[in-house]
């Protein structure tokens, strides 16, 4: 999955507008197109409210108070920072690793034509498309097998795997619209290919390489299903949610830690979706 | 005069088809060049073999008499003007041409100081600020062009530079390219699919098909003797004959050549009636179709023999007005008869 | 020329270039060694590995690895009942889930492709993404408060007097459970819920490049609005449908989370692959039982290219 707006344009990129005065939509549609997104908002507003509920012990509805007691009390707990730190720094190397590997796999396979491609595009999706536990018994069985101590390292490792074609599916459909005259024109002007790269592929790229950089590092932040494997004795944020989950003792902590790390995935992903956004106006 | 361009026996294939196919060619310097074709016919992957963004499969390619076969575009002292422009967007209009200076590390000062004479060159310098998306076409074409003027290069390569322009602009842009060529005295090379822009600009020209060079030519000569029949049809449109009808108005006795070529301003129109001078060639038949062109009409005849050809006639009140089914008879004289290359010929139609 | 370019930049890097640039294919094996390197041996090797590991045994009395080559781990996996259930109910959800997501995305992407203003469609575009990109394991845990015994939509149904339909409900084999977060319905929800997105975006960018033409020729040629529907709009929604599903089945098949959070008593492969490795320290059986879904998958994979899912990807 990648964040690349597709409006529809004809050939000059002029928008075209696909909504057809004549033929307006039946009440069923748009019943059901706006109760499809209502629906997909629901659990947001649901995370949010609870986080200031009084109530410490079950989840009725409504909440008897409100309050803020809670944002304290989760801020003084030690083992929540720990995981968080270790939650960013996975990420931000996670994030890295797989902006290094997976801008040079786009580069690699925007323009040239080659008999692997396929081949290696299947490669590419091979661990988004399986599920996430095979993935995750695959790296355990391979650390076992290597007598590695899991821990950050492998970690990262794990997240590098499945972030790298986020990064690749963002930056090589914007290389596949650069066109290749401007290579060309640069080189022609007397560029080499490192000035040329440079000056023209960099600038192109930046903001789909800085949008899958943000998707890849809101993906490593959140993932607990393959991390659950590679983690070892090591906490990440969601893998300490996921033992409250089963340990209801703080279960107003749970909440407040749930707006965060809902609020510390958003911010990467709105900037992504402006990123995307504002190249997209430009071109 | 010199050599500027050189291709010797040229090949480059694309999978199956060969693109280009043993092209031998010289361009002189300070030459108005044209590269005239169908799409496909392989001008433009000269174009792009000389530019270096390809390397030909086997020959060689000179520019000044050095081989740059093996040259990256960077090492070579041309510069190409691109169809779609291929301005950088992310550019001002001044950054786009001073660029070439920019990777040659010419001083800032000296990269705004000549980009802005540039743009004066081409009338553009109040534009030096905007993005390339804020001009209309035809102003992207002159920044395209004086960007790749400033690495003052010794051959300009153009390809189809007018095709997106509309009429009345590329007539302006044709007389204004040819004058600025006039001035700087560059080689230009120019590539184009319309044989009216290339015979109105060009000193010679290349007729491309199928990868290879059918004829190269003064624009002059090319429309007065073509040597082929792809040539005689493609530029100009001329009635090309051959077979047993070329024989039969032959007579066998003053042409040797069984193909022919005859321009269509060159067919006089008659009555069927009207007996005809010794020195002319006649032949009878039916306007199936009537073009209307202002100027002059042109009527599509169908000869009884089954050829069609066509014949145009000033729209002049003496004239009769020949009508779809009426029987005329079609007649030139010898001095338009444009004798053409008997392989060529056959194996074009 | 060239000896006019460039004092600041290097010679070397500039042969460099023109080196790589006259070896196109080396240039590109470059570029590509490192991640394939990557992928060749962290990737695809952990899958040898794992693939290995089903092919041994674990000894039943000293719960530890035997590494000889051996079918008994696969033919346990495919014969214990229990196992075939577990598959079984895995399989049957992943369906149910998949048709769910069909049946909600349809009208939503084609109100987005169709109908929708550019504003309109923007909004629904980044309404549709937000959520996707959430973090999973924080709309897990929403829904767990949703549909906890005296959450929000028992509390809903209450106030509007279902509650008694909702006990009915739950009272049902094989759907209900004790309440509707722990019951296999409760399950389904947030499923449909969770990869509802992956099934919308692929649909809605399949039926955009419809053109607008054919819908206006079947309705000249006097079709009603609903068999416009079903004998164009829809065929030609296959291969996004297709797409999508692609994404809400293998998701089912292999998640663990949802069922261990909004669980129902029974399994699931991805927890029987979990727990195997885990507490209960059979390697070779969770290896062994994660074949399973990639099987699945692949045969899924065939079938949805068939149905021209990539590409529509």
């Amino acid at each position: 999955m990648r964040f690349e707006r597709r409006p529809s344009t004809d050939g000059n990129g002029q928008p075209v507008r696909s909504s057809n005065a004549a033929a307006r939509p039946s009440l069923f549609i748009r019943v059901a197109a706006f109760a499809g997104l209502a629906f997909m908002h629901l659990p947001v507003l649901v995370i949010v409210l609870y986080a200031f509920t009084t109530d410490d012990r079950t989840y009725a509805f409504p909440p008897p108070g409100l309050t803020l007691h809670w944002f304290d009390v989760a801020f003084a707990r030690s083992d929540i920072w720990a995981a968080m730190r270790l939650s960013l720094r996975v990420a931000a190397l996670a994030t890295l690793c797989s902006i290094i590997l997976g801008s040079l796999t786009a580069l690699a396979m925007s323009r040239s034509r080659f008999r692997a491609k396929e081949s290696i595009t299947f490669l590419l999706i091979l661990p988004l498309a399986l599920p996430g536990i095979v993935t995750g018994i695959a790296l355990l069985t391979a650390i076992k097998f290597a007598s590695i101590d899991p821990g950050f390292w492998t970690i990262v490792a794990g997240h590098t795997t499945f972030c790298i074609v986020i990064v690749y599916n963002n930056v090589v459909a914007r290389l596949r619209r650069l066109p290749p005259s401007w290579i060309e024109a640069s080189m022609d002007l007397g560029a080499d290919g490192w000035q040329t790269f440079r000056y023209i592929v960099l600038p192109q790229m930046a903001t789909a390489l800085l949008a899958g950089g943000m998707l890849a590092f809101a993906l490593s932040f959140d993932e607990i299903i393959v991390t659950l494997f590679t983690a070892g004795h090591e906490r990440t944020l969601p893998i300490w949610f996921f033992n409250e989950l089963f340990r209801p003792r703080d279960r107003p902590v749970t909440n407040v830690v749930a707006v965060v790390v809902m609020v510390v995935t958003f911010i990467p992903i709105l900037l992504a979706y402006s990123l995307t956004r504002s190249a997209d106006e430009r071109n | 005069m010199t050599t500027a361009i050189e291709f010797r026996d040229v090949t480059k294939c694309y999978g199956n088809v060969r693109a280009v196919d043993g092209v031998r060619l010289q361009i002189e310097a300070g030459e108005f060049f044209a590269m005239l074709g169908p799409s496909g016919s392989g001008k433009t992957t000269c174009l792009r073999l000389i530019a270096g963004f390809e390397a030909p499969d086997s020959g060689q390619i000179l520019l000044d008499d050095n081989a740059v076969t093996a040259l990256p575009p960077y090492e070579r002292d041309v510069n190409t003007v691109f169809q779609d422009y291929a301005l950088f967007p992310h550019m001002t209009v001044l950054e786009n041409v001073a660029y070439g200076l920019r990777v040659r590390k010419v001083s800032r000062a000296e990269q705004q100081r000549r980009a802005l004479e540039m743009l004066a060159l081409v009338k553009l310098d109040a534009m030096a600020p905007r993005r390339p998306h804020q001009l209309s076409g035809g102003q992207r074409q002159r920044v395209s062009l004086a960007r790749a003027l400033i690495n003052q290069p010794r051959v300009l390569l153009l390809d189809e530079p007018l095709g997106a322009l509309d009429l009345k602009l590329r007539e302006e842009m044709q007389i204004e390219l040819k004058n600025l060529q006039r001035r700087l005295g560059i080689t230009f090379v120019f590539v184009t699919h319309d044989q009216g822009e290339a015979l109105s600009m060009a000193d010679r020209i290349a007729v491309f098909d199928r990868g290879r060079i059918e004829q190269l030519d003064t624009p002059r000569g090319l429309y007065t003797r073509p040597n082929t029949a792809f040539v005689a049809k493609f530029v100009g449109g001329a009635n090309v004959i051959e077979g047993a009808l070329a024989q039969r108005l032959a007579g066998g006795a003053s042409h040797d050549a069984p193909a022919f070529a005859v321009r269509a301003e060159n067919i006089l129109l008659g009555d069927v009636r009207n007996s005809a001078a010794t020195d002319v060639m006649r032949c009878e038949g039916t306007i199936v179709d009537v073009q209307y062109h202002g100027a002059a009409s042109r009527y599509q005849v169908r000869l009884s023999s089954g050829e069609l050809l066509t014949a145009a006639a000033p729209d002049s009140i003496h004239q009769a007005h020949w009508r779809v089914d009426s029987a005329v008879s079609l007649s030139w004289s010898r001095d338009a008869v444009m004798p053409l290359q008997a392989a060529a010929a056959s194996n074009s139609t | 020329m060239s000896a006019t370019a460039a004092a600041a930049h290097p010679a070397w890097l500039r042969r460099a270039s023109t080196f790589l640039y006259c070896r196109p294919t080396f240039y590109v094996l470059l570029l590509l060694i490192p991640p394939l390197l990557w992928l060749g041996t962290v990737y695809i090797g952990s899958l040898f590995a794992l693939l290995a590991n089903s092919f041994y045994a674990i000894d039943e009395f000293t719960a530890r690895i035997v590494y000889e080559p051996t079918l008994a781990t696969f033919r346990q996996v495919i014969t214990q009942p229990a196992h075939l259930d577990i598959i079984q109910r895995t399989l049957l959800m992943a369906v149910a889930v998949t048709i769910a997501c069909a049946g909600i995305a349809l009208p939503i992407a084609i109100y987005m492709a169709r109908y929708a203003s550019s504003r309109m469609k923007a909004l629904f575009y980044v309404g549709i993404t937000l959520p996707m990109w959430m973090s999973y394991l924080v709309k897990v845990y929403a829904w767990r408060l949703i549909l906890a015994k005296q959450g929000i939509l028992s509390w809903l149904l209450e106030s509007i007097g279902f509650d008694r339909v909702l006990d009915a409900v739950l009272q049902l084999p094989g759907v209900g459970g004790p309440s509707l977060a722990s019951s296999y319905l409760g399950m389904f929800v947030v499923f449909v819920y969770m990869w509802l997105p992956y099934m919308i975006l692929p649909l809605a960018a399949a039926l955009e490049r419809v053109p607008e033409s054919l819908l206006q020729a079947s309705a000249d040629l006097g079709a009603r609005p609903r068999q416009t529907f079903w004998h164009v709009t829809l065929p030609l929604a296959v291969p996004g449908l297709a797409a999508g599903s692609i994404f809400t089945f293998s998701l089912t098949l292999g998640d663990y989370i949802i069922p261990s959070v909004v669980g129902a008593p029974g399994y699931f492969i991805g927890m029987m692959v979990y727990q195997q490795q885990g507490t209960a320290g059979n390697l070779p059986l969770a290896a062994a039982f994660s074949v399973v879904p990639i099987v699945l998958i692949m045969i899924y994979l065939s079938l949805a290219k068939r149905a021209g899912a990539f590409d529509a990807l």
